[in-house]
């Protein structure tokens, strides 16, 4: 779809777009609606775009299989990493009070810290399942 | 008449629950079967949200000057149950590739004559 | 008085959607009417005030489930059911009369919709509402719930989405080499 003049500007303009969006949506999920499955997906919605204009290949490269393997277990290491933390500092596995000097700001970090790990896992495993959709048709 | 206001939005996530089972049960297109299922899922969620709305209320986002919010319990289960559902149908389809690999078809019929199943 | 009609249109369009799915046999168009059926669902949400909901409904639902339906039928090379489907209709169209008078016999007690007075959100609801912000200084009550209060259950979700994409991974992830149907079976069976 590269030959397509209209699909490759207008795709190119709003990638960014929704790029930014889904770190908007990430962090202000404390404030408003969001968080880290919804940003996870929109990032995702982004990248499939880039797959679907500019073919499989590129967006290969852009995000390799490897590294979105190590995103996805990255993601999942930081949430459990945070209950363990929280659990040498003295608090119960997951228990967000331990992590700074006040209650409040402790819980904010905590799920600052959740959210992200969330984020960057949802927005791996579905680019994952997205590339071996797609490159099981190639010969 | 305010009993069937009141109950309406079940009976509608009912009865697209029931659609929804009934694409399931009756037709042999693996695909097909699959987006049953999910229509299924998007009525129950249907059925729990309409439980959880308070008339006059808001969005549970707490603001100034608001009394009276939405109960935001089933929202949470919702959206871990969105999400799961997600990974079920992404899974599901991966089977259907692979069963179309293997037979060559998708159709439950032909599957279960060539494996003298049925 | 506005939003109970534009809920009961958008009920009324979910519901033609889903009979439609139903009938229809063209694969593609199926999955098309999919994607609308997870918008208007959508619509539905934020109708009903639950936007957390609404948003991920319209991000999964209309973005990624029906992608990964088009790459399926796009890779079965499927486009059309097989018109002879309903070998006995009588039977699932029984089981299914049944169970939806089962279940409508069931919602006859559940309170109206919107009651203030439900036990729903007179008894633990409250709790959340008014603690949230002391206890976790976050404005959104449903990110608090999530990752705060039931933090266990958001890591089990998260478990759950990575072993999707490894089962994934491991079904149609690895590199095609010949596109033969033996071949294929031949690495299962060693598998």
């Amino acid at each position: 779809m590269t030959n397509n003049i209209i699909l490759r500007v207008v795709s190119k303009s709003l990638i960014p777009l929704i790029i930014m969006f889904a770190l908007y949506v990430q962090f202000h999920g404390d404030y408003g609606p969001g968080g880290g499955f919804q940003a996870g997906v929109i990032m995702s919605a982004a990248s499939i775009l880039y797959a679907l204009v500019f073919g499989l290949d590129a967006a290969e490269q852009v995000f390799p299989p490897a590294i979105l393997r190590i995103l996805a277990s990255l993601g999942v290491l930081i949430y459990a990493g945070v209950g363990v933390v929280t659990l040498f500092l003295g608090g119960n596995y997951l228990d967000y009070s331990v992590l700074a000097d006040t209650r409040i700001a402790g819980q904010h970090l905590g799920i600052l810290l959740v959210e992200l790990g969330v984020g960057m896992s949802v927005f791996s495993v579905m680019l994952i399942i997205f590339f071996a959709f797609a490159g099981r048709g190639r010969p | 008449m305010d009993f069937i206001i009141g109950h309406y939005n079940y009976w509608i996530a009912i009865l697209l629950m029931m659609i929804g089972f009934y694409t399931v049960i009756s037709r042999g297109n693996l695909v097909k079967k699959i987006i049953g299922l999910n229509i299924f899922q998007v009525s129950v969620f249907l059925l729990y949200i309409s439980m959880s709305t308070v008339k006059g209320g808001a969005a549970p986002i707490i603001t100034e000057g608001v009394k009276l919010y939405s109960n935001p319990l089933p929202h949470v289960l919702i959206l871990t149950a969105i999400v799961v559902g997600v990974a079920t149908t992404a899974l599901g389809l991966a089977l259907v590739i692979r069963i179309k690999e293997a037979y060559g078809t998708i159709e439950e019929d032909e599957i279960h004559q060539q494996d003298h199943s049925l | 008085m506005i939003d109970v009609f534009i809920g009961v249109v958008l009920l009324a369009f979910l519901a033609v959607t889903a009979v439609s799915i139903v009938r229809m046999t063209n694969l593609f168009a199926i999955i098309m009417l999919f994607g609308i059926f997870s918008f208007l669902s959508a619509a539905m949400f934020v109708v009903m005030d639950a936007v957390d909901v609404a948003f991920t409904e319209a991000a999964v639902g209309a973005g990624i489930s029906t992608v990964l339906m088009l790459a399926t039928i796009a890779l079965t090379r499927d486009h059309h059911e097989k018109a002879s489907a309903s070998h006995r209709p009588w039977l699932p169209l029984t089981v299914v009369i049944v169970t939806g008078a089962a279940l409508v016999y069931g919602t006859l007690d559940i309170p109206a919709f919107g009651d203030p007075n439900a036990p729903a959100q007179i008894h633990v609801a409250p709790y959340y509402i008014e603690k949230s912000i002391p206890e976790t200084g976050v404005p959104n009550i449903v990110t608090a719930v999530l990752a705060s209060y039931r933090g266990f259950d958001t890591l089990g979700e998260v478990i759950v989405v990575f072993t999707a994409g490894i089962a994934v991974m491991l079904l149609i992830g690895a590199k095609r080499r010949k596109s033969n149907v033996e071949n294929n079976k031949g690495e299962d069976n060693d598998e």
